[in-house]
């Protein structure tokens, strides 16, 4: 598959619905793995590196998960390309700066790629709509078993599969849910929700991961234990956490809508406005306005059926995916005016949200 | 929802904790919450993960000169404290002083117990490897009651996390061995 038609298909997850898909963005998990007899990627040297890769990426192209994939060198890509898959969180920042004997393999519907030689040989990563962590790590569980045949694992029976950094031993497994938490945000809970997760364990990071900020609402969380818990018994543990998160984010917005109703229609009303009005709009604005709207759509203000349009603008008004579209380099200034074009272009159909037949549906309400 | 503590303000703080498998749910106010330090950062017992390491690792400490390298791949202890990061597979052998330390730190556990490729001798005995294996144990009856010791030792012993771990692993070993 060549990049281009990469390109013209939003990833699957965008297109199909998941369960608890209006809290839950995306499940995504990630196996860590390195080979027997090569040092870890960031040590090795160039030709120790490119053995690595000249190894793994026939191995993972025969699967018949990977038919047709997309596979590239990463000195094969230009940097736009390479930050259009980053956008797209089918590789790492740190793998996007990555040059000879580093690779990317893909599937054809981006539900699965792998980074070979990012901070390990191998980086696989499976993604899918909604809260599907079991079914993402299956997915991928069944890759890495296939895979096994052909490339045999750095493995330890003490300290299982051996990766780069000690906090990806054991399982080299990290399960992570992208959350839509505006209800947190607007009524401040959302420092006390990370501070309370952090105590158990569980990492939550902004939308481009590590040391990212938080936009449009949207937090990543992950375990950071790897070593002495089942694969299985982490992801349940994340699975009840979320749970959680999702109650705890469904009870903020109802009390917001309770105690504070004309904030909330402020907060989705002046979002409508803006994007579907403003000729110049940076990522950052744009974003937090989208997650309005977003919300607008859970709380059905605004016709459900804008919900698939939200998501693909979120990724398509990123820096990178503007510049592919525009077919040309853009300075930011330049950037901000193409963004609000395709934002008024994709709401062109957008009605103003209507409030009135929930908040009078609210007043008859026994609660 | 009033305050599960003076029961007459309005709860205005959810703190939700995991301890033992459980999710523990409690409704606060703020003035309460003040009071039992839930608002507080620093009051938790829990420790900051970075901070078990500092202070756990003995890979951290000791002189340049006569340091360890790994002979696979050149890798040192300096180097080591600086990446955070190791050189190859071979490292973990050879800097494991002080490695349990850092990896209780990290994770609480250090025994990896998760999935094994099938070309491990106990790919198909995933019990084999979620609990300590004596050398050259391969007999699955003696290691079940090996485990079956183990877990009268941790309920004597109160350890509830380890002996829930043990009966799980106790129950799928004699599903695979038939017994019940």
């Amino acid at each position: 598959m060549r990049f281009s038609t990469l390109l013209k298909k939003p990833a699957e997850w965008m297109r199909t619905p998941g369960p608890e898909n209006d809290i839950v963005m995306t499940s995504r998990v990630r196996l860590a793995r390195n080979l027997v007899g090569f040092p870890f990627p960031g040590w090795a040297k160039k030709d120790d590196r490119t053995r690595v890769m000249e190894k793994v990426r026939p191995a993972l192209e025969e699967l018949a998960e990977m038919k047709d994939s997309f596979s590239e060198e990463m000195t094969q890509l230009t940097a736009i390309e390479k930050q259009v898959l980053v956008e797209r969180h089918l590789i790492s920042r740190e793998h996007a700066a990555k040059g000879p004997g580093c690779a990317t393999v893909m599937n054809r519907k981006q539900t699965v790629s792998v980074m070979i030689n990012e901070e390990d040989h191998l980086r696989m990563q499976a993604i899918r709509p909604g809260l599907q962590l079991l079914a993402a790590y299956r997915s991928l569980d069944q890759i890495d078993t296939e895979l096994e045949d052909d490339l045999p694992y750095a493995f330890d029976r003490q300290y299982g599969y051996l990766t780069a950094c000690p906090t990806n031993l054991g399982t080299g497994m990290r399960a992570s849910a992208m959350l839509h938490l505006p209800g947190l945000v607007l009524s401040e809970q959302i420092n006390q929700t990370i501070q309370g997760a952090n105590k158990i364990g569980l990492a939550v990071r902004g939308l481009y991961g590590e040391g990212t900020e938080a936009l449009a609402n949207l937090f990543q969380i992950s375990n950071q234990n790897t070593l002495g818990m089942r694969e299985e018994d982490i992801i349940a543990h994340l699975d009840r956490v979320i749970g959680q998160l999702i109650a705890n984010e469904k009870n903020a917005r109802m009390k917001i809508l309770e105690d504070r109703p004309t904030m909330m229609q402020d907060q989705i009303g002046r979002a409508f406005a803006v994007l579907k009005y403003a000729h110049i709009i940076s990522s950052k604005e744009a974003l937090n306005h989208l997650s309005m709207i977003r919300l607008g759509c859970d709380l059905g203000f605004i016709p459900e059926e804008e919900r698939e349009c939200i998501t693909v603008l979120l990724t398509e008004i990123q820096p990178a995916h503007l510049q592919i579209s525009a077919k040309c380099k853009l300075s930011p200034e330049e950037r901000d005016i193409l963004r609000a074009d395709i934002i008024r272009k994709s709401l062109i159909g957008l009605t103003p949200p209507d409030f009135g037949s929930i908040l009078t549906d609210r007043d008859n309400d026994d609660e | 929802m009033n305050c599960d503590i003076c029961h007459t303000e309005k709860a205005t703080i959810f703190f939700s904790q995991m301890a033992e498998g459980k999710l523990q749910k409690v409704n606060l106010c703020k003035a309460c919450a003040d009071d039992k330090g839930v608002t507080d950062p620093t009051g938790f017992a829990l420790a900051d993960m970075l901070e078990g390491m500092g202070k756990q690792t003995a890979v951290e400490t000791g002189p340049a000169r006569n340091e360890l390298v790994c002979g696979s791949c050149g890798f040192t202890q300096t180097d080591f404290k600086k990446t955070g990061r190791f050189g190859c597979a071979d490292c973990y052998h050879v800097f494991d002083e002080g490695l349990d330390g850092l990896l209780e730190a990290m994770h609480k556990h250090t025994r990896h117990v998760g999935k094994v490729p099938q070309r491990f001798p106990e790919a198909n005995d995933r019990v084999a490897a979620s609990a300590p294996v004596s050398p050259g144990e391969t007999n699955p009856r003696a290691r079940l009651s090996e485990l079956r010791q183990a877990l009268s030792k941790s309920v004597e012993d109160e350890d509830y996390e380890e002996a829930a771990r043990l009966r799980d692993a106790i129950s799928r070993l004699e599903t695979i061995l038939g017994e019940s």
